[in-house]
């Protein structure tokens, strides 16, 4: 470890001579310990990820649009469902959210970088790493991993060759969470400006604190659970083969004491999001600003006692049933206090609905729907119902995509114009807007019927009576697919200028008082904070 | 940025380094508390592996338990494998014998394991066997078919709910794995 600190030294240095801006040409961004620029890498990468995986899922919705097969070969279908969402998760929306927490978390508790610069690039080019090894499985002998994302033995162990790259890349992308979540905490813990203490650190900072920590919790239980396949496998142990003594059971409850967490790492960060932005367009402080770093915590907490509920179906006895029945209903309790929060916040308040509010308002009302699907769920007895079915798709989408994923792009349109210095395209962004919350409930809200009806998920053919509504729900997916590339088109155009507006350093009005990167010019130099601030934002509080 | 953070820095690195290792052991620490958690609570139909001691129970002539058989083969074993019968009516605290039939479809030397499950799971400790061929692996030679008893009990004290018991045995063929041993 002093290698690191003492090599930060060296960075440290140069820090000092000032006036030391980005390396020149392409190799700025291989070796740039800069955290906007890692935040940049990031964010594009997760973007370039969203549409990969966005195409496997459209090739999933291409393939049910009518029963019968189509287009694919099921084994194929199969290794698109697992692929689209280890892209999704690990590729995607986790990549997107670190992207936030580079660019951000120092701008907002006033810190100069993140504490870690040099591991900070690495977890970078680690997580490329394993996304590349990830998705070259898909070249392989055998296929791409097709047993699902939850890589269930003994179905996952008849992959090909493609299996230890599989679980190698998880190793990776397992690697370079850690790194990243260690350098948030090191960043959060001993980075901060004087004055800014923890309970006055915006809520976009301590969600991401609780993440960090859930992330370095479970992480390392994944990667032990993959090494366990990969020595079943190839070295003769039987951890889930029942031949020689072991139980796959074993592996469902290891995998999902790291998957249960894992679901919040990908929503908690979004609240975050959500509390930052809501306040500023509703010209309001945050309401309950404590309660909700409370019930963080405690979702977190909760998080780690929950995850049988993901098997209720295994054949779990009574008692068990129960206690992972109630417990996983109290979830219901914290979560409720952020919704009614955010609600509380917006009433009365002089709203504006610029598209990062309507992105928020709509992850609102959709993440709630998405929640209470859950609540259903968690109903052990109803459970046998909705148990891999297409209702369990309905519902981890909603509290996926119109949550997190919308939360993205309204994050995205929020400080793009901080970050460039560009004023995005109002017209288009709504446009982008309307289409997409529009398009992602025509996408997945009949999947709830096709669920309760009986249409079990991962299966690229289906009984005809399911027909009508897998047609609607894939004119749906789409519409969003299409909708997407507005997006992309609205961060290269504000990239490139925009609409050429001059954008203000606080941009969205009086948004100095809701965080400390308000206070800075747009865009920020490319260092920040060098010497700390000495007036801390309140407002939030 | 000062000695001090620096300090502060390493000295949190080491800690949540500490917690990721010890996180990742944790995962291995889940199999055996897994396995102990089963023993304890009977969960999951896991049964002894080893045979029990024959003791005489009373037998309750006025109660008649229905016990299922379920023969399979894990990924299509080369085998063939039955029950002598599919279901016994019994009455608890009488032993009864069964005979299951194992044949090696292949002309080579096969090493095959048969691995029970009872359900429903909280009945499994009640049901005792006191000779199993899943007791230990089963040596085939080519083409050889074997009759191979169980020997079983249940115990009269099996809860009053309990009407039907279905055993499962499921061949595993384990000879590669036996030759690289």
């Amino acid at each position: 470890m002093s290698a690191v600190i003492a090599e930060h030294d060296d960075h440290h240095d140069d820090h000092e001579h000032h006036d030391h801006g980005p390396e020149k040409g392409l190799l700025r961004w291989i070796i740039t310990t800069n955290h906007k620029d890692i935040g940049t890498l990031y964010l594009l990468f997760a973007l370039a990820m969203f549409f990969v995986g966005g195409i496997m899922a459209m090739i999933i919705r291409a393939e049910l649009f009518e029963p019968g097969m189509q287009f694919v070969q099921p084994q194929f279908f199969n290794s698109m469902t697992t692929m689209h969402a280890l892209v999704m998760v690990f590729g995607a929306v986790m990549p997107a959210f670190v992207g936030l927490a580079n660019w951000m978390i120092p701008m907002m508790i006033g810190a100069p970088d993140m504490a870690l610069p040099r591991m900070n690039n690495m977890s970078f080019w680690v997580l490329v790493a394993g996304v590349l090894l990830l998705a070259s499985t898909l070249f392989m002998e055998g296929g791409a991993p097709a047993g699902g994302w939850t890589l269930y033995p003994p179905l996952v162990l008849q992959t090909g060759k493609a299996l230890p790259f599989a679980i190698f890349s998880v190793h990776l992308l397992g690697i370079s969470s850690i790194m990243g979540a260690i350098n948030i905490i090191a960043t959060i813990f001993n980075m901060r400006a004087p004055g800014m203490t923890l309970m006055k650190m915006p809520l976009f900072v301590w969600t991401w604190l609780i993440t960090a920590f859930l992330l370095i919790a479970v992480m390392p239980v994944f990667a032990g659970a993959v090494t366990m396949l990969l020595t079943d496998k190839f070295f003769g142990t039987s951890f889930f083969d029942a031949a020689g003594g072991g139980d796959p059971v074993l592996y469902q409850h290891i995998f999902w004491f790291f998957g249960h967490p894992e679901v919040y790492i990908m929503i908690l960060p979004t609240f975050g999001v959500a509390s930052t932005i809501i306040p500023v367009f509703a010209r309001k402080p945050l309401f309950g600003y404590s309660s909700m770093v409370y019930a963080t915590a405690s979702i977190a907490f909760l998080s780690f006692i929950v995850w049988a509920h993901h098997m209720f179906t295994v054949g779990m006895p009574m008692a068990g049933e129960l206690y992972f029945m109630y417990a996983t209903m109290l979830i219901a309790i914290p979560t409720g206090v952020k919704v009614f929060n955010w609600t509380a916040t917006m009433w009365k308040g002089s709203m504006t609905f610029e598209t990062p509010m309507l992105f928020s308002i709509a992850f609102v009302v959709l993440f709630t729907l998405g929640g209470f699907t859950g609540l259903m769920m968690s109903i052990a007895p109803s459970d046998f119902q909705y148990h891999d079915t297409y209702f369990i798709v309905a519902h981890f989408h909603y509290t996926l995509v119109p949550a997190s994923v919308f939360i993205l792009m309204a994050a995205g349109y929020y400080w793009l114009p901080k970050w460039t210095g560009h004023m995005y395209n109002e017209k288009i962004g709504q446009l982008h807007f309307w289409l997409s919350a529009v398009s992602v409930n025509i996408l997945f809200f009949p999947q709830h019927f096709l669920g309760l009806a009986g249409m079990p998920r991962r299966i690229p053919d289906y009984a005809v009576q399911f027909a009508d509504w897998n047609m609607i729900s894939s004119i749906g997916g789409f519409i969003f697919g299409a909708s997407q590339l507005l997006f992309l088109y609205i961060v290269i155009d504000t990239i490139k200028g925009g609409t050429g507006e001059k954008v203000t350093d606080e941009v969205w009005e009086d948004a100095h008082k809701h965080g400390l990167e308000w206070t800075l010019p747009s865009p920020p130099p490319y260092h920040t904070f060098t010497t700390p601030p000495t007036v801390i934002p309140t407002e939030h509080i | 940025m000062s000695l001090d953070i620096k300090q502060k820095n390493t000295k949190l690195i080491r800690t949540l380094l500490f917690v990721v290792v010890g996180m990742f052991g944790f995962g291995y620490a889940l199999v055996p508390i897994y396995d102990v958690l089963c023993d304890i609570t009977g969960l999951n139909g896991k049964v002894e592996s080893t045979a029990v001691k024959e003791v005489v129970f009373p037998i309750d002539k006025n109660r008649e338990i229905t016990v299922e058989f379920i023969t399979s083969l894990n990924e299509s074993a080369p085998m063939v494998f039955r029950a002598e019968t599919n279901k016994l009516k019994i009455h608890p605290g009488q032993y009864y014998t069964v005979n299951f039939y194992a044949e090696n479809k292949t002309d080579k030397p096969m090493v095959a394991q048969a691995i029970p499950s009872i359900s429903p799971g909280l009945a499994a400790e009640y049901f005792k066997k006191t000779e199993c061929f899943c007791f230990t692996e089963q040596t085939f030679k080519a083409r050889e078919g074997k009759l191979m008893p169980v020997r079983f009990v249940v115990n009269p004290d099996l809860p009053p709910q309990y009407k039907t018991i279905t055993l499962a045995y499921t061949f595993f063929d384990n000879t590669e794995k036996s030759v690289n041993k």
